[in-house]
């Protein structure tokens, strides 16, 4: 299994992003912002940081990087693509996923180890987790505020593609207590939270977030 | 040349924490009566005369405005 991670200017995970995926068995590949293809990999991993220094808002420079529009198209024909944190924020921007994330509704930046409860097992990063688990990883974001019109939050909700919410107070305004949504089709997830994170007791809170990387390896083999 | 504006600010339904703070700074600062503060963007564009509206409508739909939060308003100063 080939998982590419994108690095852009300013992305600050994509070295954890690479040792989650070789931790789950796949091979992490590096691909860079200027790229104009994806050499061939499985599935994307979008990783978190601080793109183009988040000049004009959160991922709307970044959206439009070559290297987006290669996942944004391979996205379209079904390949697996996780965003975290500021990759969340720019696969919002890119349209693959609806609504926005906007400033923390008390506006502090929130760095914390924050408890998730697992909403949809069915998508290609979730499988490994029983529905209704809850999870432990580090939430660090001054912008994580999830906000969709009604009408959005309600198909959302209503087919099941809010798959991760957090547990507890809500740290940052998200509607819902949204804290991950994927695509229709469930191949393409977005969250605030970093899995990537928390893959081993040694680095991290937990290990919980070792399930999302395995659950694509399940993805890609099974595909 | 032409001047042109283009005025971002969060949609009315949408929570503007910024705008709240700079609100509640005023009456610390000894500013009375301020009932409410919302924040926003405000771009200047020097545009070539050949740059019509519907290219500087889709500019601010595009990338300037995140629609699913902001609203915007595009203006061309006169000269």
């Amino acid at each position: 299994m080939r998982v590419g991670v994108i690095t852009f200017p300013g992305t600050l995970d994509d070295v954890d992003a690479a040792r989650a995926v070789k931790h789950a068995g796949g091979e992490a590949v590096p691909l860079w912002h200027g790229d104009h293809d994806l050499r061939g990999v499985d599935a994307v991993v979008v990783p978190g940081g601080f793109s183009y220094g988040d000049y004009l808002r959160c991922g709307a420079i970044a959206r439009f990087a070559p290297v987006m529009q290669e996942v944004v198209e391979a996205a379209r024909g079904g390949m697996p693509v996780l965003g975290i944190c500021n990759g969340f924020q720019i696969l919002c921007e890119a349209h693959l996923l609806p609504g926005a994330l906007t400033r923390n509704h008390k506006l502090h930046f929130v760095c914390r180890d924050q408890w998730l409860r697992v909403e949809n097992n069915e998508t290609a990063w979730t499988s490994r987790y029983d529905r209704g688990a809850e999870i432990l990883v580090p939430l660090k974001s001054g912008e994580g505020g999830y906000q969709a019109d009604q009408r959005t939050l309600d198909e959302l909700e209503g087919e099941g593609r809010v798959v991760f919410r957090y547990v507890g107070e809500n740290p940052n305004g998200s509607r819902n207590e949204i804290a991950g949504i994927s695509s229709a089709n469930g191949r393409v997830v977005g969250l605030m939270p970093h899995p990537e994170h928390a893959i081993d007791a040694l680095t991290g809170p937990t290990d919980d977030g070792l399930g999302v990387f395995l659950s694509l390896l399940d993805a890609v083999v099974s595909a | 040349m032409a001047r042109v504006v283009v005025d971002v600010m969060p949609k009315p339904e949408i929570l503007d924490p910024q705008g709240q703070a700079v609100a509640n700074a005023l009456p610390r600062l000894g500013f009375a009566g301020i009932a409410a503060v919302r924040q926003g963007k405000h771009f200047e564009l020097e545009v070539a005369d050949d740059v019509d509206d519907a290219a500087l409508a889709q500019i601010a739909e595009t990338f300037l405005a995140n629609p699913v939060i902001e609203d915007f308003v595009v203006r061309r100063l006169d000269a």
